[in-house]
């Protein structure tokens, strides 16, 4: 059983591999935009399931996380000229004109800097509770936001920044995807997810029990926010241009809704999720131009794609609540066992997907 | 600052503050009652201001009419949006009640968008609300006078309806104990409906003055002055009415001042609220007035 699963992994890996390659050389530049999106969204919805599904801390700031890190990383990755081009009604700050790093190191730093805003604004915040702790939260996104509007020299203000290097290819998307679902995946199973997720489950029990509720919720919400900053600054360098007000509240909602989608507390359905709602939205494009439905020519109306898609969420949420995939994970073992069973035909009820 | 430039800082920031708190009486009464944070309650301020503007402008409506419709109407939709998004999840995990109302929420914006259009509108103040009123050398709108009383008014009818009627003390019982009320033989469904109808009535009023107070309308515009509401109910004690007229006037005052005193901060006016609001919540957790709730194990 175990090599048959180390078999299918290394297979689907594979194949994800050759796909990628396929897509990167095939694909014209919207697909590849898409899918990149795909990959940086389920980066984020990550990093939010493993503060708001695993750890049970009802936190709206990713936003705000976000911020940060798209804008370390674009200032890291701007070469001088282009910074001289944007900052165009004051000049940049000196000692950050001049430095230039590369890629990897420069989304390394955004994601540790956000890291370490989140653990200034946790360690006082992480002692409220349940609506408050999402209302603060949601409250040092918004603050981050104006701060970030008002630092002229240092963000460019309302501005925002263009021409930021397109540096986010699919391998970078992708691989940073899977490295971080590797990382959560390990944290959930290690002694520290246990901890997360009796946290989640009752925090008196817990902390009867000896599990430090301030150290394990900081941590989670210190490493939610790293990988946040990091898919952030894929974001900025593959839009190409930022502004403050892309960091807004929506931007949040957007991630929560992917992990509400995807199940809470599933890494799986997180996964499955970005893919469906980025795609989602993207096919809901075709609602913005005009389209016939066969017998009635419907104008185009700016902007109905989103009232479909927020109804279509509504619509969701009252009637699947649990989201796609509950608590469950994806497992070889169910996908084999299914395969079984239709080959059967016997009626016999499947165990809800079990947990590696 | 001469001290008459001081006097018109104080009535702007006391109107204010009256308008933040008739908005923020709405999020507690439906806080207190459900747990829940109604994010769609600063897009039912904002459809307020709409259906106002449509009644005067294109329908011609006479404007204390029109006020008078808007109200009621106002009220109607937010008592179905509590049917139709709220009372279904009922029994649901509160993380799915709230993702509902923030769907919600975004559903309003849309539609507005879509309805309404992108673009500012200018919102028909009547004269008899802007017209300027001299003391000396200090300027001031009737409507700055208006905002206050009005707030004060409507206050001491709610708190007459929730001490005094019976609807009012099934709203205290179910706020107090939700499954025990329903025991009690308590319509639950129909007295939060109730809440929310008198919640959308107040947005409706707020809307309405705050269209005249600052006449430019568009279909975001209820996310700020929706999320400082919520705010000020939540500096006030969340749940608690006083609190949150009390917050409200803290944090309207709180705001002009900073920016009448300190003009080189203006940019930072929004991010104040918040600072407000996490500065209050690490020293007392539950607001100005709220009381300290006792963990149950």
């Amino acid at each position: 059983m175990k090599k048959r699963n180390a078999i299918l992994t290394i297979l689907s890996i594979l194949f994800l591999i050759a796909f990628l390659y396929y897509a990167d050389n095939r694909f014209n530049a919207y697909q590849i935009r898409v899918l990149n999106l795909c990959a940086i969204y389920a980066i984020l919805g990550l990093s939010m399931n493993l503060i708001n599904g695993f750890t049970g801390l009802f936190c709206l700031g990713h936003a705000g996380f976000m911020a940060i890190g798209a804008y370390t990383s674009a200032l890291l990755t701007m070469p001088v000229a282009v910074k001289d081009q944007n900052f165009f009604l004051a000049p940049i700050n000196e000692a950050l004109r001049t430095v230039t790093l590369p890629y990897p190191a420069a989304l390394l730093v955004a994601g540790i800097l956000a890291a370490v805003f989140a653990f200034l604004i946790g360690a006082p915040v992480l002692r409220l509770r349940g609506d408050y702790l999402g209302i603060a939260t949601l409250g040092f996104a918004e603050i981050i936001r104006i701060v970030i509007t008002n630092l002229q020299t240092i963000t460019n203000g309302a501005l925002g920044l263009k021409a930021i290097p397109a540096k986010t290819t699919l391998w970078w998307s992708f691989g940073i995807a899977a490295l971080t679902t590797v990382v959560i995946l390990l944290l959930i199973k290690s002694s520290y997810g246990r901890a997360f997720k009796a946290i989640r489950e009752d925090e008196v029990a817990a902390e009867a029990m000896g599990v430090s509720l301030f150290r394990h919720k900081v941590l989670s919400f210190v490493i939610g926010a790293f990988f946040a900053g990091v898919g952030g600054g894929l974001l900025g360098n593959l839009l190409g241009a930022i502004n403050p007000l892309l960091f807004r509240f929506t931007l949040t909602f957007n991630i929560l809704l992917i992990i509400v989608l995807g199940g809470m507390g599933s890494i799986t359905g997180t996964v499955i999720s970005a893919f469906i709602v980025t795609t989602g939205l993207e096919f809901l494009r075709f609602l913005d131009q005009p389209f016939s439905l066969g017998f009635v020519q419907v104008p185009g109306i700016a902007g109905l794609r989103m009232v479909v898609f927020s109804a279509l969420l509504m619509l969701v949420v009252l009637f699947f609540r649990r989201g796609l995939m509950g608590t469950n994970e994806f497992s070889w073992d169910y996908i084999v066992g299914l395969f079984k069973n239709m080959c059967k035909g016997t009626g016999k009820p499947l165990s809800k997907g079990g947990i590696k | 600052m001469t001290f008459d430039v001081f006097l018109q800082h104080l009535t702007n920031g006391i109107s204010l503050g009256s308008l933040y708190a008739l908005v923020a009486i709405g999020y507690t009464m439906v806080y207190g009652i459900l747990r829940l944070i109604n994010f769609a309650h600063g897009d039912i301020f904002m459809m307020a201001t709409y259906f106002t503007f449509y009644s005067i402008v294109i329908f011609g409506v006479p404007w204390y009419a029109a006020f008078l419709a808007v109200i009621v109407v106002t009220g109607a939709l937010g008592i179905v949006l509590e049917t139709s998004a709220y009372r279904p999840l009922r029994d649901a995990p509160r993380i799915s009640i709230m993702i509902s109302a923030i769907g919600a929420s975004f559903l309003l914006e849309n539609l507005a968008i879509v309805i309404f259009g992108g673009r500012p509108k200018a919102f028909p103040a009547p004269d008899f609300f802007t017209e300027v009123i001299r003391f000396g050398t200090v300027a001031i709108q009737r409507l700055t006078f208006i905002i206050p009383v009005m707030t004060l008014v409507l206050l001491f009818v709610l708190l007459y309806l929730i001490n005094n009627t019976k609807s009012g003390m099934a709203m205290r019982a179910v706020s107090k104990d939700y499954e025990t009320s329903r025991l009690m033989g308590v319509d639950v469904n129909r007295t939060i409906s109730v809440t929310f109808g008198i919640g959308s009535m107040l947005a409706a009023v707020g809307g309405i003055m705050w269209g005249m107070k600052f006449p430019q309308i568009q279909p975001l515009m209820g996310v700020m002055p929706g999320i400082k509401c919520f705010i000020a109910a939540v500096i006030g004690g969340i749940g608690n009415i006083h609190g949150a007229v009390i917050g409200g006037f803290v944090l309207g005052l709180a705001e002009i001042l900073l920016i009448a005193f300190l003009p080189d901060l203006t940019g930072y006016r929004d991010a104040f609220a918040f600072i407000l609001l996490i500065i209050v919540l690490l020293l007392r957790p539950t607001g100005i007035m709220g009381e300290k709730i006792a963990e149950k194990v």
